[in-house]
């Protein structure tokens, strides 16, 4: 994040403020003293792996699992211990729930009716929201009659239909094939900045998060690694797990030199890190950052490698480099022009370069992830 | 739009200092005090009773305590005594006859291609439909001293234990073929490709496959059974002659002799073997359903001659048998008098003539039944609600779990013992319930509480868990997404419950036979009472009303569960 942008959210207050979470289930802690700022409007995923208490927290935002301790404040109200019908939200579950014998426009008009608006009213606002989800044709049918994507737009429709002050979508996608997915990650994102209503979004799949979220808050164990924009965590994951969890990552075990470089095998890589001479690191590589064109022998980050195994995945190849005499292996990305062009075959010795700025350095002792 | 979110650093683990008391939503207040309100109501239906019943035991018949004097004097009566032993015999005999038989229809019926498997089911399925007294009342027509088919005895009478064992075996048969079936129906079929890929013969694949995933069902299906004959006291009463058993031991304590202490001895003997059966089927049901994967392939039997013939053979004899003893039963109710008389005659109806009820007894079960239909189901469907969906009061759900599922251990008979102790105790306000016909509604949903819970919770756990949390989220109150979600959604469960449970208040005899009062008789006490004073075809006759009036239901059932199912069809399509 830039300064400018930092200087800019601390002038506003944040719309869901979380203090000192914590939640336990038994023994097991799921929630590990947890704080967190979302700022109104913003579009928040909730990532980590199965288990990493994302859905718990989001459980706990809504007020359906209420947390052992810490406070949870909605545009300056205190919901801490509130029910989840006393607060002020809308939820897509990742089953949708929606009630299977009312039909699309009954189920949108749930949360209307019980609020005794008038008729009139009432149809309006369903009308204009099966507009806004693009299922007016559909609003006499059951929901066993739509396909999951219709039914999850239901589900969308019907969580919007009281204007609430935040949704919370819980792995809203999952249940739905490849296709349609990426369909609906765009038209979700493009809903929710179209109505500027503050959502958190829990997934574990790290595309919809870095493509859909303003703010990716990445969970572990019960902890926050990391808050940040998509291309802060891709580009700069603060710790190793998360450099492993998002995008595909070579780890090299490697030794801190003195003039700042680290060295793995017989290379030495020029990184930005400063880390005292003779430590143990993890140099950290994306496959996609590996250079091939005009890199020549003796340039800055250079070195000769062999081509171990080429594997076909579909838009780009993954081919496995082995150094000269076998100390350490790099995964890289290769397009296919550039494979072609270059005939690259396994076996084949080709000089290779990665640019100091994109070699992440952690120290050596941290847990792996 | 990007706003930074902070991460503040994490802090030690001191942090759960101030610990988040939640506020009790008004649903949640709804839901535990609907929760005390029924776990209240089965204290008095069933654990009080209990307690009366069990402390009767140890009291003389002025109601002073003296400890085990009254089991002391069980123990070293033998005309008492002995019963535990002819009980068991009888009981295991049966048993030991029923689940083969059982097991073989329903082997028949899910793994041959005999034609004709649902017309056969239909006919297994019969019994059901009648109290256990009127298969008891045609062996006495069949076999008795006037029987046609005395001679097949070889000299045996059929008042006695061969009585009984005959007549239970009608009684329990379709029960065990209900569990038997879905044991059998529920074994994957790539096991069986397996088994044949693999070389292995016939009878190898019975004995390694089939066996081991119906093994559950067989053990539950002895326990039901066991438990069934056990505690039945409408065939021993008619055809038992003077080979006593428990149950009917029971009815003679209190009935016959007045010795409401004696027959709480009896009832709480009685209740072991109950007991021991219902935990015994609990856990064999809990292996059943962990051994079942959910990507099993049905398996699809392939025609073969020889086993096809066999099993025809063997279900056309079953159903046969069953057909005669209610064809025996329907004929001697329309005729002058078996076997001599043959001419149709409507004498044996005109039940006002006798003793016993009369019509009005019939009349008293129809409103008895439905009671216990209506009010049973809507008290049923809101506790396995509150079990499978609430989420406040977890003490208070926990205890409605365990009420709910005490009754399936309890006899008839002893529940029934344990309301006349209970409701009829001088000192307890609820007094005037006793000899209304409040006490038999309530005492039959109490009897058949449990399998109607079960069924409940089962088509409960089949909607959505996230049906509350929306509607909470959308603020729409939890008793109105009860009413508009999940009551029509588990409208074909809720008809279930309530023909069960009309079904069976129709033809049970052996709990409301200690509490109906002159002006409540019913319909099966008045076949009980007219069979006592000798008149058969009478009995046959009110028998007979029953069965007319249970297959009614059952019609009636199919028709509405279809109706309901048309009207929702849409929205049950797939």
């Amino acid at each position: 994040m830039t300064a400018a942008e930092g200087q800019k959210g601390a002038t506003r207050a944040p719309y869901l403020s979380i203090r000192g979470l914590t939640k336990l289930f038994g023994k097991f802690t799921a929630l590990r003293d947890l704080s967190l700022d979302v700022h109104e409007g913003d579009f928040v995923c909730f990532l980590g792996p199965s288990g990493c208490g994302k859905t718990t927290l989001l459980r706990a935002i809504a007020g359906l699992d209420i947390q052992t301790a810490g406070t949870v404040v909605q545009a300056g109200r205190d919901i801490s211990a509130l029910p989840p019908a006393e607060r002020d939200f809308g939820i897509v579950f990742q089953s949708y729930a929606l009630f299977p014998n009312l039909t699309v426009r009954k189920n949108v008009a749930y949360g209307l009716d019980s609020r005794r608006g008038n008729r009139a009213e009432t149809a309006r606002r369903v009308n204009e929201l099966l507009n806004l989800v693009g299922l007016t044709d559909h609003d006499n049918k059951y929901p066993a009659q739509l396909s999951g994507g219709q039914q999850q737009r239901v589900a969308l429709a019907r969580a919007l239909a009281t204007s609430p002050g935040m949704l919370l979508l819980d792995e809203p996608l999952s249940a739905l094939d490849a296709k349609v997915r990426v369909h609906l990650r765009r038209e979700i994102k493009a809903l929710q900045e179209k109505l500027g209503v503050t959502t958190i979004m829990v997934t574990h799949d790290q595309e919809e998060a870095l493509t859909m979220a303003d703010q990716i808050v990445v969970m572990n164990q019960g902890v926050i690694e990391q808050v940040g924009t998509p291309e802060d965590i891709y580009g700069h994951p603060a710790t190793p797990f998360i450099a492993d969890f998002v995008g595909s990552m070579n780890f090299l075990e490697g030794v801190s030199a003195e003039d700042g470089s680290v060295r793995v095998g017989p290379v030495a890589f020029a990184a930005g890190g400063m880390l005292p001479p003779g430590a143990a690191v993890r140099v950290c590589i994306r496959p996609e950052d590996v250079t091939v064109r005009g890199v020549s022998a003796g340039e800055t980050n250079a070195f000769a490698v062999r081509v171990g195994a080429i594997e076909f995945l579909g838009s780009f190849w993954r081919v496995t480099l082995k150094s000269e005499g076998d100390s350490f292996e790099l995964k890289a990305d290769f397009s296919t022009n550039l494979v072609r062009d270059l005939d690259l075959r396994v076996g084949a010795r080709i000089v290779v370069a990665v640019p100091p700025e994109r070699i992440l350095v952690f120290a050596g002792d941290r847990t792996k992830p | 739009m990007t706003a930074p979110v902070t991460p503040l650093s994490p802090a030690g683990l001191a942090y759960v200092s101030a610990p988040i008391r939640a506020k009790v939503s008004s649903d949640d207040r709804i839901l535990a005090i609907t929760t005390i309100i029924i776990v209240g109501a089965l204290v008095l239906g069933v654990a009080l009773p209990l307690y009366a019943l069990l402390a009767k035991g140890f009291q003389s018949a002025d109601g002073q305590f003296i400890g085990l004097a009254n089991y002391r004097t069980y123990f070293s009566t033998p005309a008492l005594f002995d019963s535990i032993g002819n009980s068991v015999v009888v009981t295991l005999i049966t048993t030991l006859i029923a689940v083969p038989l059982a097991f073989l229809f329903a082997y028949g019926l899910t793994r041959t291609c005999i034609p004709g498997k649902s017309l056969f089911k239909g006919i297994a399925l019969i019994p059901i439909l009648m109290p256990s007294l009127l298969p008891a009342i045609s062996l006495v027509y069949l076999f008795g001293t006037q029987g046609l088919a005395k001679g097949l005895l070889i000299g045996e009478s059929i008042y006695g234990p061969v009585g009984i064992v005959l007549g239970e075996l009608f009684y329990v048969f379709p029960h065990a073929l209900t569990i038997l079936l879905i044991a059998l129906s529920t074994s994957d079929a790539r096991l069986y490709e397996a088994a044949e890929s693999l070389g292995a013969s016939k009878t190898r694949i019975f004995f390694t496959v089939t066996l081991p995933a119906a093994r559950y069902g067989l053990i539950s299906a002895f326990f039901i059974v066991f438990t069934l004959v056990i505690t039945d006291f409408g065939v021993p009463k008619v055809i038992g002659g003077k080979y006593n058993v428990l149950a009917t031991d029971v009815y003679k304590q209190v009935i016959g002799r007045h010795d409401f202490e004696m027959g709480a001895v009896v009832s709480m003997i009685l209740l072991a073997p109950a007991v021991l059966a219902f935990f015994a089927d609990r856990i064999a049901e809990r292996r059943q359903s962990a051994a079942l994967s959910a990507r099993a392939v049905p398996y699809e039997p392939r025609p073969k001659r020889g086993r096809d013939a066999f099993f025809l053979v063997f279900c056309g004899l079953i159903g046969l048998a069953i057909l005669s003893v209610l064809a025996v039963a329907a004929y001697a109710s329309w005729i002058k008098l078996w076997p001599y008389n043959l001419t149709f005659t409507n004498y044996h109806y005109q039940f006002d003539l006798r003793d016993g009820g009369g019509w009005a007894s019939y009349r008293n079960s129809l409103v008895m039944s439905a009671w216990t239909a209506v009010i049973g189901t809507a008290i049923v469907f809101v506790g396995a609600y509150l079990v499978e969906k609430s989420r406040a009061f977890r003490t208070g759900r926990a205890l409605l779990q365990f009420l709910a599922m005490m009754p399936m251990a309890v006899p008839g008979l002893v529940l029934g013992l344990a309301f006349v102790f209970f409701f009829n105790a001088p000192n307890n306000p609820l007094n005037g319930l006793y000899h209304t016909m409040a006490i038999l509604v309530i005492n039959t949903i109490v009897h058949f509480y449990t399998v109607a819970h079960l069924t409940a919770v089962t088509a409960l756990k089949q909607l959505d868990a996230e049906f509350e949390s929306v509607s909470a989220s959308l603020k729409v109150p939890v008793y109105k997404t009860f009413w508009r979600v999940s009551v029509p959604v588990c409208m074909p469960a809720a008809l279930d419950i309530s023909m069960y449970l009309f079904v069976n208040a129709m033809t049970t005899v052996s709990a409301v036979v200690f509490l109906y009062a002159p002006h409540t008789a019913l319909a099966s006490v008045a076949v009980l009472n007219m069979d006592d004073s000798g008149e058969l075809a009478s009995a046959a006759a009110m028998g007979m009303m029953i069965v007319y009036t249970s297959a009614a239901v059952r019609v009636l059932h199919m028709l509405l569960t279809r109706g309901v199912l048309a009207r929702a069809s849409a929205w049950r399509k797939r």
